[in-house]
């Protein structure tokens, strides 16, 4: 906004506010956060799809306030189930990478399940085909042999669950295995089709060299991104307000191819006026990054950058699982059961 | 659990055990829009703590119902949010350019 001297205002009759002034003190501006009422919030509320791919989502939503798309972001990262390695049982590791850093590495390994078909595993549950998933990893390299790398793909899923056996508390009892499957994962129709693989098959988990080996299982649970970052289902999630710039004056001539030229994004752009003149014009607004390369020194006067306040562009790369649009749609779920679950409480 | 006068209903404090901002921050946000609040506030008492203090005041309505109207509101707006969104993702799956289109071979 230009300055203006508090004792050089003509237009401004003696005893009255400036117009912007008089207008803050007589009416309530409404703006997004201010108060709205349900209705009017579900007739502006606008959603538009710009960019989905695979695993990744842009969206734009616009009309709703911070709090809530923060809460729907918060919830993506922490709140929504994954299923991660979680247990490993090692039988044999004589490679250099220690047994509690192969655990971690094998825990943040993205697994190809789907987290609603399954369970979480309380504490006096066993577990069973429905809360756990088993994967083995049996790899050695031969000795005289060259160096090997030990990928992703090479843990194998067990849909008949543990393969090692506890030791029997004494010699009579039966030996019993580390899982409790009544029937093999893979006869279960919701993963016959679909095996329970990893979703990556070229992750780097371990190098050997001749004669090292390594041996174990691992065992994959439900939970989720506030426990653990294992089980974010998000790579990352993450929104913006959309850029809004404003020449506030004309900028015209060599000003104005400056003004183009300064933009690493190229936001701006030159309109021809015809004979010779030209003017600079604000084309791309949305892929402004506010480095403020346009307002440093010179412009300060002339360029403008402000933000819509209800405008989000929203970003959700999904780590694996889930394709991002039905990510989103489980942390607005969420969301409601939070709502219900706090409401049934109150009653 | 609530945390208020018997002789005045209209002024508590809510207390949700194992709640974050992610809750809070929201139903502060619809209660700040209902008329009968004339104020809202929430907090987290220790970083360490699992739950968040939702304090409510009235111009008149018992706090208890005014927050559960802001939960039924909150899940009214998440309900719109998601069926906008399903909305907008089959919209663009229509509209999508097939991804075996290849215009420019004849
Ligand atoms: S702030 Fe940076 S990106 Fe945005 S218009 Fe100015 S120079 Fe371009």
């Amino acid at each position: 906004m230009p300055k203006v001297s508090a004792l050089d205002m003509p237009d401004v009759p003696m005893g009255q506010l400036p117009e912007h002034l008089q207008l803050q003190r007589s009416r309530v501006v409404c703006k997004a956060d201010a108060p709205i009422h349900l209705e009017s919030f579900c007739k502006n509320f606008k959603l538009e799809v710009i960019r989905l791919t695979e695993d990744e989502i842009e969206f734009d939503m616009i009309g709703i306030d911070a709090s809530l798309a923060n809460a729907f972001r918060r919830i993506l990262i922490a709140e929504v189930p994954m299923m991660a390695i979680e247990k490993v049982l090692m039988v044999n590791n004589t490679s250099v990478i220690a047994d509690e850093v192969l655990a971690h590495r094998l825990g943040l390994i993205p697994l190809n399940a789907d987290p609603r078909l399954f369970e979480y595993l309380s504490e006096n549950d066993s577990p069973n085909e429905r809360n756990t998933i088993v994967y083995k990893l049996d790899v050695s390299c031969r000795k005289g042999g060259p160096r090997m790398t030990v990928k992703s793909d090479q843990l194998k899923w067990l849909p008949n669950g543990s393969e090692l056996e506890m030791t029997p508390p004494n010699q009579s009892a039966k030996p019993k295995s580390y899982t409790s499957f009544s029937c093999s994962q893979d006869s279960m129709p919701e993963f016959s089709k679909k095996p329970l693989g990893v979703k990556h098959e070229d992750i780097i988990i371990a190098k050997l060299g001749p004669g090292q080996a390594i041996e174990l299982e691992a065992h994959a649970v439900k939970g989720i991104g506030k426990v653990h970052a294992k089980w974010s289902p998000v790579s990352t999630a993450w929104y913006r307000m959309l850029p809004e710039v404003v020449l506030l004056k004309d900028i015209k001539g060599d000003d104005a191819e400056k003004l183009v030229k300064k933009c690493p994004v190229n936001v701006f752009d030159i309109e021809d006026l015809g004979n010779g003149k030209k003017k600079a014009v604000v084309s791309k607004p949305r892929a402004c990054t506010l480095c403020r390369e346009c307002i440093r020194g010179v412009n300060e006067e002339l360029v403008e950058l402000r933000r819509v306040k209800d405008h989000f562009i929203f970003t959700i790369e999904s780590a694996g699982a889930l394709p991002p649009e039905v990510l989103f749609t489980e942390a607005v779920k969420i969301l409601e059961d939070k709502c219900d679950r706090v409401i049934s409480d109150l009653s | 659990m609530e945390h208020g006068s018997l002789t005045d209903l209209t002024a508590s404090t809510f207390s949700l055990m194992d709640e974050d901002h992610t809750l809070a921050n929201s139903v502060r946000f619809t209660l700040n829009q209902d008329p009968r609040v004339a104020f809202c506030g929430y907090s987290i008492p220790h970083p360490s703590d699992n739950k968040v203090n939702i304090r409510i005041q009235t111009t008149g309505d018992t706090a208890k119902d005014v927050l559960k109207d802001g939960f039924q509101n909150l899940m009214i707006m998440c309900q719109h949010v998601r069926t906008t969104f399903d909305k907008a993702v089959a919209d663009y799956e229509t509209n999508r350019p097939s991804k075996h289109m290849n215009i420019d071979t004849p």
